[in-house]
């Protein structure tokens, strides 16, 4: 079976533990999540994460409809990579001294990243973009010695003016005999 | 009005209809013992919170309200897993409040604290902790909406001590906050007539009827979508009663320990219509050789559970009962008199049912046969009488024997497959249907994990029989054990008379009898009919080898189903 990275947008409610919830549910039928991506939207009640997982089409079907159930989540939408932009941010500290300062700058210039902390032995390099884009900046700053990386993993939002919006929803009023199974 | 957290939580509790708590205190979920010293709401205090939680599903199971229990924090609350997770295996609707430590010591390793609602995400439908009192009325409608809504399920909610003593006002709401929650249960119109175009091809259609039929309460609605299609109809473990057994088109139980023209009739089927089952292991064998020529309509509430083991032809999510009602409106209309002819495969179905019966054979002088106890309850029973079972051979022997006209009056754990189930169960049952009779076919295996619940129903006065069928081994694991490991017993023989189980009934204040011969099973169960006041617990010896057949080994093929080996059923006239 091949396996493809499917990058879900999924919008939940702002609230604790939904998190827990969420990565729970994915490491219980078995999936890794490759990276994961979190925070609020312009409404406070709301939260997107961007979950990027490599699965087949049919067990993400699966977990797609076991993350429906969970109550908290209010939408899920899979982002083609042909109708979605996506970037990702990484800060990498690089060992360099002043000799090869040159050499690194330039490969962060090629890469339209910046330099954000500079010391005597190392510099910071911060990077946005695809995340084939920081992998390809990350393996040539390897040769010298990368001290250590931090990624923000992938976030992502289809292109065009539409947009992904929370279900409006009528609000439930409480009946009596709530315990009843209606 | 100001109240405190705990008078605000029963007051909610009552607001939601509950009648009957099922708890045990303790220190953190102490403060609303008080207040439920003036309510309304009856509080049965259980012996083992494993108990609780299970009184409160045969609760659920018979009255189709909430069960709901409670426990205090830490091992209160941890005794509650095995609940917790069977009722979400069998979609039980419960509320389970417990108690937490206090707000300011949470994730302090504090004196019975743990991480209840962590440690319960994956055995819930959903879990509240509540961290403002204002929240607790809100918290308590949303957790019953929830349980009893959709797929209805068991939900959590965790309530530090210093919450329910905290002051806060009480105002019931008016509406949920749920956006987030939306099940569907109106079935697609499109999905509908698709299903009525299969239905109406198929020359070997099944109805294949699972718990959701009775989560819904669509038993009528299903007898009569079934005269109306004249086709057979299997129930699963679940769904035992929603249509009679008596009634000719119902094959009974499919599956592992199924009959024969259950298993057989989806196997050789060319249409499943799946209402509210879930293709789960123990119904379909090895899932590549199961019903391999039936094209699948499924119909579930759930729609993560289409399509979950078996590709589907026609999905369609909704509640069964407007499933079925939408299906019977639309086939009525395509039929308009004319419905297609399935006498051959009804004949053919029904010869299986002939030949190869539930058979046991009760020598007058041998042991007592536990099908043959079993057999005897369900002669003498009435209709309503509500059955329930442990896990094992005798939960097997249970559906086989134990015939079911009634829908709502087969309570037992098929998911989880939890021992000690039984006894807690047939006490919450009985509590939830007091007009009812109560028996509890169960093993000697699973009597001693949760027997202590006797006195619970002893003190309380909650009349019901438990049916021991004591083969002085882990009955199950035994056949097992002589079927696929050469018989090399290993680790299951419990010697018949340890307990004296007839002395520990009279100990816990019920009564206890025995039977050890054939001649003296009528006489017992007569004996414990006739006992209104307390448990009666029966200790049947019954023979040690007995094997519960038919049987579809764990794995295989359901055309391999092993018949009784005892039997000659070809020279069976």
């Amino acid at each position: 079976m091949t396996t493809t990275t499917h990058t879900l947008s999924v919008l939940v409610e702002n609230k604790p533990g939904v998190l827990a919830r969420i990565s729970g549910l994915f490491a219980r039928r078995g999936f890794n999540i490759d990276s994961l991506a979190v925070g609020e939207t312009h409404d406070p009640k709301v939260s997107r994460m961007t979950i990027v997982v490599s699965v087949d089409s049919k067990p993400l079907e699966q977990v797609t409809k076991q993350l429906h159930k969970l109550i908290n989540i209010l939408r899920i939408t899979e982002l083609p990579p042909e109708a979605s932009v996506e970037r990702e941010l990484a800060l990498i500290k690089v060992a360099v001294d002043a000799g090869r300062r040159a050499e690194v700058l330039e490969i962060v210039e090629i890469f339209r990243a910046k330099v954000i902390d500079v010391d005597r032995e190392a510099l910071i390099v911060e990077a946005a973009g695809t995340s084939d884009k920081i992998s390809a900046l990350e393996e040539l700053l390897e040769p010298y010695g990368i001290i250590e990386l931090a990624r923000t993993g992938r976030i992502a939002l289809g292109r065009g003016a539409s947009g992904m919006k929370a279900p409006k929803v009528r609000p439930v009023p409480v009946v009596d005999h709530l315990s009843a199974v209606s | 009005m100001t109240v405190t957290g705990a008078q605000s939580l029963i007051k909610s509790l009552e607001h939601a209809g509950v009648e009957v708590v099922f708890g045990i205190p303790g220190g953190t979920i102490l403060p609303a013992y008080d207040p439920l010293l003036e309510s309304s709401v009856r509080h049965i205090l259980m012996r083992h919170e494993q108990g609780a939680g299970h009184a409160a599903e045969g609760y659920a199971v018979v009255t189709g309200k909430a069960g709901v229990c409670w426990a205090t924090s830490g091992p209160g609350a941890t005794n509650l897993v095995t609940p917790l997770a069977d009722a979400f295996m069998d979609s039980v609707p419960l509320v389970a409040i417990t108690g937490q430590v206090p707000r300011a010591v949470i994730g302090n390793d504090a004196f019975q604290e743990a991480d209840i609602t962590g440690i319960t995400m994956p055995c819930t439908k959903h879990s509240f902790k509540v961290m403002d009192p204002e929240e607790i009325p809100q918290v308590i409608a949303e957790a019953f909406h929830i349980a009893t809504t959709g797929r209805p399920g068991p939900v959590l909610v965790d309530i530090p001590k210093d919450v329910l003593t905290s002051q806060t006002s009480f105002a019931w709401p008016e509406t949920l906050d749920l956006p987030g929650y939306r099940p569907t249960t109106m079935p697609n119109r499109k999905q509908i007539r698709e299903a009525v175009e299969l239905i109406e091809r198929a020359e070997r259609p099944v109805l294949y009827v699972g718990g959701g039929v009775l989560k819904a309460r669509a038993s009528a609605e299903l007898v009569e979508l079934a005269e109306l299609l004249q086709v057979p109809v299997v129930t699963t473990l679940m769904a035992r009663g929603a249509i009679p057994d008596s009634h000719p088109l119902c094959l009974g139980m499919p599956g592992m320990h199924g009959t024969y023209a259950a298993v057989t009739a989806m196997q050789r089927s060319d249409l499943l219509v799946n209402l509210g089952a879930r293709f789960d292991d123990r119904v379909t064998g090895n899932l590549s050789s199961f019903a391999p020529d039936a094209k699948i309509i499924h119909a579930d509430i759930d729609p993560a559970e289409i399509g979950k083991n078996r590709v589907v032809d026609v999905p369609i999510v909704g509640d069964a009962k407007p499933v079925i009602v939408e299906l019977a409106v639309a086939l009525k209309e395509r039929f308009a008199g004319s419905r297609p002819d399935r006498s051959a495969w009804l004949q053919t179905v029904s010869a299986w049912s002939k030949k190869y019966p539930l058979l046991y054979d009760q020598p007058e002088d041998g042991a007592i046969k536990p099908q043959f106890v079993v057999d005897r309850f369900a002669d003498k029973a009435e209709d309503d009488t509500v059955c329930v079972t442990g896990v094992g051979q005798h939960q097997m022997w249970a559906s086989q024997f134990f015939t079911r006209n009634e829908p709502y009056s087969f309570v037992t754990s098929g998911g989880l497959g939890t021992m000690g189930f039984g006894v807690p169960a047939a006490f919450g049952a009985k509590v939830g249907r007091p007009d009812a009779r109560v028996v509890c076919i169960d093993g000697d295996g699973c009597f001693q994990m949760t027997a202590q619940e006797l006195a619970t129903a002893a003190i309380e006065k909650v009349p019901f029989i438990v049916a021991i069928l004591n083969n002085s081994y882990l009955g199950m694991v035994r056949q097992w054990q002589e079927l696929f490991y050469d018989e090399r017993y290993s680790q299951v023989h419990l010697p018949q008379e340890f307990p004296d189980y007839v002395k520990l009934a009279e100990a816990y204040g019920c009564v206890g009898l025995r039977a050890t011969t054939p001649d003296e099973v009528d006489n017992v169960i007569d004996k414990a009919m006739g006992v209104d006041d307390r448990p009666v617990v029966i200790d049947f010896r019954t023979d040690e080898g007995e094997m519960c057949f038919p049987m579809v080994p764990a794995g295989a093929s359901n055309d391999d189903i092993m018949l009784d080996p005892r039997v000659d059923w070809e020279g069976r006239s």
